[in-house]
């Protein structure tokens, strides 16, 4: 049954997901892009598990890579977009001149 | 209450702010905040991830945090918009990293059923070819490598059976999954591979479709890994992104008038013009081009790869800048496939400041273009070449253009006459009301704000 419920998941997100991404304007597919990015490294929360593990070496060094990575895409992403957002400006806020 | 419970209902509400953060992003002015609320979406998701039961020890884990941090924050601040294409694919390729390092730390936790088998291995040969892939359109981005299609005799074949040895491998691992397995290293090697093959035959050109399209993989992977381990976030946050991708696959796909197989399968390369062009090029002076634009009322800017290259986007805006002053009307026309990923002009262009208003999109442009004075070509070229209109033997024909051969005057800034990157020539150089301004692109306006001055 637990399968059954985490596939509800995925096919309403899938719904969302194409509802809400649709919605973006070319403008920001850059941002969008990088954003998503940072989403994706959301791994990490699963990485953790992997890497907490004390009886297996080698699953702990897979894990370990595998929060490194992760946390490059969080971090990198989040950082990337709102630099990459902080340059559009409207006319009527001003912007430098 | 419980540990777990109080974990999964963090995951809604970080799943929540993701939801909202997306949303946020329909509009530049709320796009900044809306990132915000994501990153507190993670922020939330972490925390509940790092209280999960089973995490002994926590050395391993602060480890690579930190060496995460650090690279990714480096590499945020550091790189340069004219490179983002670049770094969006090393961030593609490091989540499918991700999702491919834990798929395969999983099977080290014992306990495999053949449905978690299956989605492990789906993390490690989705996760896997997203890596190479992505590491291939990062060399032929950065220009490490060739950025032409490379395409060989006999490619389909090795790349069939490619799959069909990975469908294989992939069945015999799943008969008896364990980390011992040798099929677990046949399947990721092969998988490995098939992301290089995947993206070797896809030029320069074509890098906005494959960049999208491994940012979706890396979200499937990452909700493969999600259902290896269990874990709602993963599977929503993974289904956002791979959606996301998707999308933005389909509209580069659209912008080009190919269908995605098309942009995967069949390199550029080699397109005979069937019909050659006849005319004269007419080239203008900077002086003369001053003229013009000191006279114009209208005056629409259309950007190309060849912008980012030169890095003129900020005396782009100058030029802008001084032409309002003269009372005169400036736009920014961008075709979804002017340069090398989505949106890639716009956000070059804001760097240099230009205000959102002024961007506007190819279908907004075209039915005003015949109002434009002067409508300036910066190293753009297919994206404006009427033969995908009018030629129906052009290998772009059917691909939507920015109609700038419509506007009163065209400049053209180029530095020679070699054609564009799909190999074919364009009848605008030719055109009656076309003027050439040879040259570097940046030099060109610089000559022309001067003119002002």
């Amino acid at each position: 049954m637990e399968i059954i419920f985490l596939i509800f998941i995925l096919v309403l997100s899938v719904f969302l997901g194409f509802e809400l991404i649709s919605k973006v304007p070319a403008t920001l597919h850059t941002p969008l892009m990088s954003g998503a990015n940072a989403i994706s490294g959301i791994t990490l929360a699963g990485a953790f598990l992997a890497s907490g593990m004390v009886d297996n070496e080698m699953g702990k060094y897979l894990g370990t890579a595998a929060v490194a990575f992760a946390t490059v895409n969080v971090v990198g992403g989040y950082l990337v977009t709102d630099r990459m957002l902080g340059m559009f400006k409207s006319k009527k806020a001003g912007g430098k001149k | 209450m419980n540990i777990e419970l109080l974990a999964n209902l963090s995951y809604i509400v970080s799943a929540a702010l993701f939801i909202f953060g997306l949303k946020m992003l329909g509009s530049p002015a709320t796009a900044r905040r809306g990132n915000l609320f994501s990153s507190m979406g993670m922020l939330i998701a972490v925390v509940a991830g790092l209280t999960a039961e089973g995490i002994v020890s926590y050395e391993y884990i602060a480890g690579g945090m930190v060496l995460g941090a650090i690279v990714g924050a480096l590499a945020a601040r550091l790189v340069g918009m004219t490179s983002m294409p670049e770094m969006v694919a090393l961030f593609n390729g490091s989540g499918g990293a991700a999702s491919l390092l834990v798929g395969w730390a999983t099977l080290y936790g014992g306990g495999i059923d053949t449905f978690t088998a299956v989605t492990i291995l789906l993390a490690i040969l989705i996760g896997g070819l997203t890596f190479t892939g992505s590491l291939i359109a990062y060399a032929k981005l950065a220009e490490v490598m060739n950025s032409a299609a490379i395409v060989f005799k006999g490619q389909r074949i090795v790349n069939s059976l490619l799959l069909v040895g990975i469908v294989y491998a992939s069945y015999q691992f799943c008969l008896d999954p364990g980390p011992e397995s040798q099929w677990l290293y046949i399947t990721l090697g092969l998988a490995l591979l098939l992301g290089i093959m995947a993206v070797i035959p896809i030029g320069g050109a074509d890098m906005p479709v494959v960049i999208s399209l491994l940012n979706s993989y890396s979200g499937i992977a990452a909700c493969a890994a999600g259902f290896a381990i269990n874990n709602n976030i993963l599977i929503v946050a993974g289904s956002l992104v791979g959606a996301s991708g998707i999308i933005l696959t389909n509209i580069m796909c659209k912008a080009m008038n190919r269908s995605l197989a098309n942009v995967l399968f069949s390199g550029f390369g080699a397109v005979k013009q069937s019909k050659a062009i006849e005319g004269e090029v007419k080239p203008i002076s900077v002086e003369d081009a001053y003229y013009l634009f000191e006279a114009a009322s209208n005056v629409c800017f259309v950007p190309g790869y060849g912008m980012a290259v030169a890095q003129a986007q900020h005396v782009v805006k100058e030029l802008g800048e001084i032409l309002e002053a003269n009372g005169c009307e400036v736009s920014y026309a961008i075709h979804p496939v002017a340069g090398r990923m989505p949106g890639h002009m716009n956000v070059l262009l804001a760097e240099a400041d230009v205000p959102y208003e002024q961007l506007v999109e190819m279908d907004d442009i075209n039915p005003r273009i015949e109002n434009v004075d002067i409508a300036v070509v910066i190293g753009a070229n297919d994206v404006v070449n009427p033969s995908a209109r009018e030629d129906e033997d052009s290998p772009i024909y059917g691909m939507p253009i920015i109609n700038v051969d419509q506007a009163r005057t065209v400049f053209v800034l180029k530095r020679s006459m070699a054609s564009g990157f799909s190999g074919v020539d364009n009848p605008l150089f030719f055109g009656e009301n076309t003027r050439m301004l040879f040259g570097d692109a940046k030099e060109s306006i610089q000559g022309v704000i001067s003119e002002f001055g």
